[in-house]
């Protein structure tokens, strides 16, 4: 194995590996994503190999596995080149007909292109409107290289930053550079990450550390999974040239064991590294001595919080440390930490390597670089998403969402995970920056992005949020597990029609209490959803507990399910499919719903072909004497 | 040894550095109520009864004096109407662990339903059999709002012999129960 014991050493095998993989080879890039390999893109690729193998081409078309691409919803992703042609939605079935069409003949199978919402087919990656509205800064390489080998890192520079830094730059310099830059934590703070890095340099004692907070918790979201997935050595890369500035020489990174791919290609990553003299003793020659450990996470989202990460990388319970001093002063071991989220350290050696002028010159004034995102949700396509920071929430919705799906209106984004806030549609132009979204009573959050339309139930979405904290919490200080308990059991009879007048009051008190009197962030954090949906959406509340009305029609206690008789053709599927047989009624004629049996599971609705449309919503719960009769009639 | 010198309520108060604002208090004679403290315990920060209002410089917040270190120059206050409601609320999210305490504050009902038990979940049980008996036979089981105490299986017959939790159960609760911490 080829030991790097300089940066000239890196450099050679650069350029050895990028004559290699030049684009105008033929190669076949397959995404090997979590979200992809669950659509079968392992079976496609596995399909692929036997078939170039057979076709006598395995010498001379590359098959790549790739990390995400993004596009998760319409995966598996296929790009072949040197065509530079997608495709989309592929299946096993399809990999004959690419290698004879696309590699052999360099023709285009037209069905397996996206198709836009004019009817157009688009041939490559880059026009997709998801794609070319996104600034792909992170999340390029992850369609470029296989995520399990280094010298395809190698070969588009990878480690150069780190070659940089250690022989170009004193530690101090690289500190003042990413405080230059603007680097803001990207996992949920938004905290200078330059400030930070110094104030570890700067703490008293010799021993200090460095982590990688891998522990993404936030429902949906998968930012951070995606880079570890899909290019693990550039958070190394970043994490190496972290330790050296701040004078750590034992790092971690904390991944969950949710994560199995994540872990699994960030520990190939690791011993690679370690292979290539890139961690160990004397790094590229330059006396710095580094290695990292990697911790799984045993799965709690509070885990995410620093000195909970750090308790638990202790081996101690993962639950936040009731402390006054900062972990970059007194940390893991009480020494010295310095702890990053995954996309934090994903962005270092992009700025080292192009400096903190090219950094700041993208973004706005405050919130530089790009930001990714999870855009889930319901909006048209959806997957992960890399923009500059500035763009507004109207063009990342509209632009590489592709808008709402037909016949629904946008109600509102979530942004900034569970405790995180909702911004109306008529905020919707303000921009993806950290302050701004503060200001609107949301926050940047680590990037989960979720869309929602006008049959979203304000109630029900606050309950859920409350729902996920309230299990979610430690549970060790009173305001948070017990202010949650209660605001959780207020939050449901709200949603089942017992709200009461004063329950608002009696949330926004609970609110100011856990904001004022929590032991960490979780709890201080836990009232923004609450907030902001009283902030824009207190009506929906009032509807609820004064009416006894879900205007969304989704808080199950208060609609009921109908038919329609006059567009029931009486086909009778929805009884057939009914699992409390609720539904009856005869052949050709209008069926009804036994209100008495009926769990409003909805299947009915689901079912009923849509060119009748028979079976409907309707607010309020079904009266007592119509389901004692019509009950009745039908026994 | 080191000395700090801060006020509290507006008194200067003299203290050894490394000291925690709630004990400079109690060295001053100033009173601040707690839930999950006792003397020969590390202090947890879990109750948060004992959150005062600390300001250093231009910036001004709630914090929990078992825990928070005392710096020089700070200027705490024990006691003002933002305090004051908190407190009450935590007492009444309690309710009816801590009649006394609340009875004492004015609290003397709660608007809300009652939690997953009486044990208010102060931890002084957990942290005695942890720190002081170093016989970890109680322990707390399960997260935020299903968060309970348990037994370590196995360990019940050791617990009975050694009973030094009783006197400190804040809420008196483990006496009423006939000896027994709430076992799974």
């Amino acid at each position: 194995m080829p030991r790097l014991m300089s940066p000239m050493d890196l450099e050679q095998m650069r350029l050895q590996r990028s004559a290699h993989s030049r684009l105008d080879q033929p190669r076949i890039c397959i995404c090997s994503g979590t979200g992809c390999l669950a659509n079968k893109s392992g079976e496609c690729a596995q399909a692929m190999a036997t078939e170039l193998e057979k076709q006598g081409l395995s010498d001379k078309v590359e098959l790549r596995r790739t990390g995400c691409y993004g596009f998760c919803e319409r995966g598996p992703v296929v790009v072949v080149e040197p065509d530079n042609v997608c495709y989309l939605d592929v299946s096993p079935k399809d990999v004959v007909e690419i290698i004879e069409t696309t590699v052999r003949k360099h023709e285009v199978i037209e069905r397996l292109l996206y198709k836009d919402q004019d009817g157009s087919r688009v041939r490559s990656l880059d026009e997709i409107p998801f794609y070319r509205y996104q600034t792909r800064l992170l999340l390029h390489a992850n369609t470029q290289i296989d995520p399990t080998s280094i010298t395809d890192y190698i070969s588009i520079g990878g480690y150069r930053a780190l070659a940089k830094a250690l022989t170009e730059m004193k530690p101090q310099e690289i500190v003042d550079e990413i405080k230059a830059a603007n680097l803001r934590g990207r996992g949920g703070g938004g905290f200078p990450a330059g400030v930070k890095w110094e104030t570890t340099r700067k703490a008293a004692g010799e021993e200090k550390y460095v982590i990688v907070n891998g522990d993404e918790g936030d429902p949906g979201a998968y930012m951070d999974r995606s880079l570890l997935e899909g290019n693990p050595h550039s958070i190394l890369e970043g994490l190496i040239i972290g330790a050296y500035a701040v004078g750590a020489h034992q790092g971690f990174v904390y991944v969950r064991q949710e994560y199995p791919l994540a872990v699994e290609n960030t520990m190939k990553a690791i011993e690679q590294a370690r292979e290539y003299g890139l961690l160990g003793k004397n790094i590229l020659g330059s006396h710095f001595d580094f290695d990292v450990a990697i911790h799984r996470g045993a799965g709690a989202f509070v885990s995410g919080e620093s000195s909970a990460l750090m308790n638990a990388i202790e081996g101690h319970v993962g639950e936040p440390r009731p402390k006054y001093v900062h972990t970059s002063v007194k940390g893991l071991w009480d020494k010295p930490t310095n702890l990053n989220n995954v996309e934090t350290w994903a962005n270092v050696p992009l700025i080292i390597e192009r400096g903190a002028a090219w950094f700041q010159s993208l973004g706005t004034k405050n919130s530089k670089g790009t930001k990714v995102f999870s855009l889930t949700g319901k909006v048209r396509n959806s997957g992960l998403v890399e923009v500059p920071m500035g763009m507004t929430l109207r063009d990342i919705v509209d632009k590489i969402g592709g808008g709402m799906h037909p016949g629904r209106t946008l109600k509102a984004v979530q942004t900034g995970g569970p405790s995180g806030g909702f911004i109306p549609e008529s905020m919707l132009d303000i921009k993806v920056d950290f302050d701004e979204l503060w200001e609107a009573g949301s926050m940047m959050g680590s990037g989960g992005m979720i869309v929602m339309d006008d049959e979203t139930c304000m109630v029900d979405t606050t309950r859920f949020y409350v729902d996920f904290l309230a299990h979610e919490s430690c549970g060790q200080c009173v305001p948070c597990r017990e202010g949650l308990r209660q605001m959780l059991k207020i939050l449901n009879r709200m949603s089942e029609g017992h709200g009461r007048e004063g329950d608002i009051e009696l949330l926004e008190e609970l609110c100011d209490l856990l904001a004022d009197a929590s032991l960490c962030a979780l709890g201080s954090s836990a009232p923004f959803p609450v907030r902001s949906a009283f902030k824009h959406f207190r009506h929906e509340f009032e509807t609820h507990i004064r009416e006894k009305c879900c205007p969304a029609l989704v808080c199950k206690e208060l609609i009921h399910y109908e038919i329609d008789a006059a567009k029931c053709t009486g086909c009778l599927i929805c009884k057939r499919e009914c699992p409390t047989e609720a539904i009856f009624g005869a052949a050709k004629t209008p069926s009804k719903i036994d209100q008495a049996r009926c769990t409003k599971c909805g299947n009915c609705q689901v079912v009923c072909p849509a060119k009748f449309g028979a079976v409907i919503k309707v607010a309020g719960a079904a009266s007592e004497t119509n389901a004692a009769f019509i009950g009745g009639q039908a026994s | 040894m080191k000395t700090i010198t801060l006020q509290i309520d507006g008194k200067p108060v003299v203290v050894a550095e490394g000291m925690t604002v709630l004990d400079a208090a109690r060295s001053a004679g100033i009173e601040i109520p707690t839930l999950c403290d006792s003397k020969e315990i590390k202090p947890a920060g879990a109750c948060r009864m004992c959150m005062v209002e600390v300001t250093k410089g231009t910036r001004k917040r709630l914090v929990a004096s078992c825990v928070y270190p005392v710096e020089e120059g700070i200027q705490v206050v024990t006691e003002n109407d933002r305090i004051v409601k908190n407190r009450k609320l935590i007492v009444e999210l309690l309710w009816p662990s801590w009649t006394a305490l609340g009875k004492s504050m004015g609290v003397t009902s709660s608007r809300f339903e009652p939690g997953l038990s009486e044990c208010s979940l102060c931890g002084l049980c957990v942290r005695y059999c942890t720190q002081v008996a170093k016989k970890n036979v109680v322990y707390f089981r399960g997260r935020g709002i299903d968060r309970h105490l348990a037994f370590v299986p196995g360990s019940e017959n050791e617990c009975s012999s050694c009973r030094q939790c009783h006197n400190l159960c804040s809420g008196g609760w483990i006496v009423t129960h006939q000896g027994t911490v709430e076992a799974d």
